[in-house]
């Protein structure tokens, strides 16, 4: 699990701050396991009541969609705004829908 | 997408965040990973002068309260070194550069710690003086570092305000304890104005940080509104200010105040406070006396890897 430093691998750190609500990320921390991570996240990120529960993912396992990648990925939403409700006017008579 | 410095500019300029893996000019990157780290130093260096003085907290209850105010410094340290993290530094060499004296951390916490009342003064004023730095940077161009400095200034207000509550109860008791309070006061004053930097005339990073946006006010400003904030909370409580000059100025809105003593402000930043050396050399015992722990930890992990195949 250790590098070559002996650093204890990074974790990215989710909190519910609710029951109800979606787990959301909030930072990340240093842990040698799961178990150390969980911890350490108790500790530094819901001293004050924060969150009710705690996801820990090895940072390492995290795949992200790159910037490059940004207008192929993000673009083609941009034209088809007919996908949102405010796109069809309604008649005045009909106030909601 | 950004891909150029035009364009960086641009966005920045658009108020928009930068995220870590979007393009950024190499100056950004080395002045945000300094600044954040420095910001990380100065939160765990500052544990130091205060955890002294949880064994002497006057009551149960102050008790409890630093501890609780020390472990949050803890954290500060913590989310920021998370976002240094993220602009491709690794923990280890910044830590390394705290403990090895080439990184910086502020100069304040190079002062001594000498009565309960420092640690009213130090709470009201350093982290008052904190909190004025901090406030414009949860703005910062820098998305990690801001989300960052948004937690901090949620939790820093508590900061300040015990440390107040400790000045207003010692200026309501005896003789002795108003004088200690008073002392604390011309001790930690000057120190506590040094901490927004040098003069905007002599600030070797404050233009280029300011259009990029990591800096919204100049270190004056940010010293004058310090001054303004803090001068009617002393007054309002019986304590007088060390400094002769300062005065309150009907043309300016402002108080007017005696100059900063910036030999000391730069002798203290060369190393040679009164407490420099005993910080680095606590910090290191720390760090050296915590090696057994951070290796039984990995060791720990690794074993049981091994044992569940």
């Amino acid at each position: 699990m250790s590098d070559t430093k002996n650093n204890w691998p990074l974790w990215e750190v989710f909190i519910r701050s609710k029951q109800g609500l979606g787990h959301k990320h909030v930072g990340s921390l240093h842990a040698s396991d799961a178990e150390m991570a969980i911890g350490n996240a108790r500790d530094v990120y819901t001293r004050r009541q924060e969150g009710v529960s705690i996801w820990v993912v090895p940072s390492e396992s995290i795949s992200a969609s790159s910037p490059e990648d940004s207008e192929s990925l993000f673009d083609p939403a941009n034209d088809k705004v007919y996908r949102h409700p405010t796109f069809f006017v309604l008649p005045d008579e009909v106030n909601h829908m | 997408m950004i891909q150029t410095l035009e364009q960086f500019d641009a966005y920045v300029t658009a108020e928009k965040k930068i995220e870590p893996k979007d393009w950024m000019p190499d100056g950004y990157r080395k002045t945000l990973i300094r600044q954040i780290s420095q910001h990380a130093h100065s939160e765990v260096v500052g544990m130091l002068p205060e955890g002294n003085w949880i064994t002497r907290a006057p009551s149960l209850q102050r008790k409890a309260i630093l501890l609780a105010k020390v472990q949050d410094e803890a954290g500060h340290g913590l989310y920021l070194y998370s976002a240094a993290e993220t602009l491709g530094v690794e923990r280890s060499d910044l830590v390394d550069d705290l403990l090895s004296g080439k990184a910086k951390y502020s100069s304040i916490f190079n002062y001594p710690v000498l009565t309960w009342a420092d640690i009213g003064a130090i709470g009201w004023l350093v982290d008052g003086a904190a909190i004025m730095n901090q406030v414009p940077l949860c703005r910062c161009s820098y998305g990690p570092y801001s989300r960052a400095m948004m937690r901090v200034c949620k939790e820093e207000s508590f900061h300040q305000r015990q440390g107040y509550s400790i000045m207003v109860e010692l200026m309501k008791g005896n003789k002795a304890q108003r004088e200690m309070a008073q002392d604390a006061l011309d001790r930690w004053w000057w120190p506590s104005l040094m901490m927004f930097g040098p003069s905007d005339k002599d600030s070797e990073h404050s233009s280029q940080n300011m259009k990029w946006k990591i800096k919204r006010f100049t270190n004056d400003e940010l010293r004058q509104r310090m001054v303004d904030m803090t001068v009617p909370q002393a007054e309002c409580i019986g304590l007088k200010m060390p400094d002769k000059e300062l005065k309150w100025n009907e043309d300016t809105g402002h108080h007017d105040f005696g100059e900063i003593d910036w030999d000391e402000f730069y002798n203290v930043l060369a190393g040679n406070g009164p407490c420099n050396k005993e910080r680095l050399a606590v910090r290191n015992k720390a760090h050296d006396d915590g090696a057994w722990v951070r290796e039984a930890a990995i060791a720990y992990a690794e074993k049981k890897l091994k044992t569940k195949g």
